[in-house]
């Protein structure tokens, strides 16, 4: 399976999920430029963590703008796999190809640590080899990462399953001592009705070794290749 | 011709910030301050644009970019 890895003006993530996707994983990766028009023939595209545009305006405000963008819409319309992982989700926002919005963590603090997450939805493209209910150790790093969605939004994302990952404790309870950020609800990392399209605030690429204290972000990565 | 466009968390919106900054000015001894709400402010300034045009491009680009819509409003006016 071919990745595009998108390189933002300010990511600073990109080359760690290069190094996952091309030397964990040897899958075919190369690096797609912000101000690309051609996906070059990608399978996936992923929107790797960092500050776009030093977060200046919102963050992922400015570059939702990008020329590269304008084709991921396109590419995610027609079903093709999107993953964005922290600033990544905060351009997937913005962008309105995932619904919601980021505000700062409740606390104001930077957030840099490794958090749980509960798989709530294991039937997507992005989860398929994880059991139901499985949590996940994966570190976060953020400054606006607390999930807001309206009432309605927030029905409908129930409804259809979108909710994809949740905040909990290391034994899987979700409670407001594990929702680190205040997101509504526990939410760290929700899909697009269609399920092609992943947002997460987790850093699955951090997580993607033994060395690095867990490899459970790997689930993540093998599920989008069917792997186990 | 200058506008100043305002925006703001909509009410209902969580305000970490401006809780933060409501809370200091508690501790300096302003009781009185009974909620803060923490917004942006652009000064935009234009040329070769008539009033009636830029009335209609302001709330564009502040519904557009300025703006996230799902968690903010704005308001704007002309300051010059």
């Amino acid at each position: 399976m071919k990745f595009g890895v998108v390189i933002f003006p300010g990511s600073n993530c990109d080359y760690d999920t290069y190094y996952v996707l091309k030397d964990v994983l040897n899958q075919p990766t190369l690096f797609l430029w912000h101000k690309d028009r051609d996906l070059k023939g990608v399978d996936c595209v992923v929107l790797p963590g960092g500050f776009s545009y030093g977060d200046y305006l919102r963050s992922g405000a400015i570059a939702r703008f990008s020329p590269i963008m304008k084709e991921i819409i396109k590419f995610a319309q027609k079903g093709g796999l999107v993953l964005g992982i922290c600033n990544g989700f905060q351009i997937l926002l913005e962008s309105g190809l995932l619904e919601g919005a980021m505000l700062r963590n409740k606390n104001l603090k930077f957030l840099c640590q490794h958090v749980w997450i509960r798989v709530e939805n294991n039937k997507t493209p992005f989860t398929r080899k994880a059991r139901a209910g499985e949590v996940l150790k994966i570190p976060i790093a953020h400054f606006d990462g607390n999930y807001y969605a309206p009432r309605e939004t927030l029905e409908r994302l129930k409804r259809n399953g979108q909710i994809i990952f949740r905040y909990c404790t290391e034994n899987g309870e979700i409670n407001e001592e594990a929702n680190v950020n205040g997101s509504v609800e526990n939410i760290a990392g929700i899909c697009n009705a269609s399920g092609n399209v992943l947002g997460l605030m987790p850093h699955p690429e951090r997580a993607a070794e033994a060395i690095l204290g867990s490899s459970d972000g790997l689930i993540i990565f093998k599920s989008i290749l069917d792997i186990s | 011709m200058k506008i100043r466009v305002l925006v703001s968390l909509k009410n209902g919106v969580l305000d970490p910030q401006g809780q933060t900054v409501r809370h200091a000015l508690h501790v300096l001894g302003y009781h009185q301050i009974k909620d803060v709400r923490q917004g942006k402010v652009f000064e935009i300034e234009l040329e070769d644009i008539d009033r009636e045009t830029a009335s209609r491009l302001i709330p564009e680009i502040a519904d557009r970019v300025l703006a996230n819509p799902i968690i903010e409003t704005f308001s704007w006016d002309f300051i010059d």
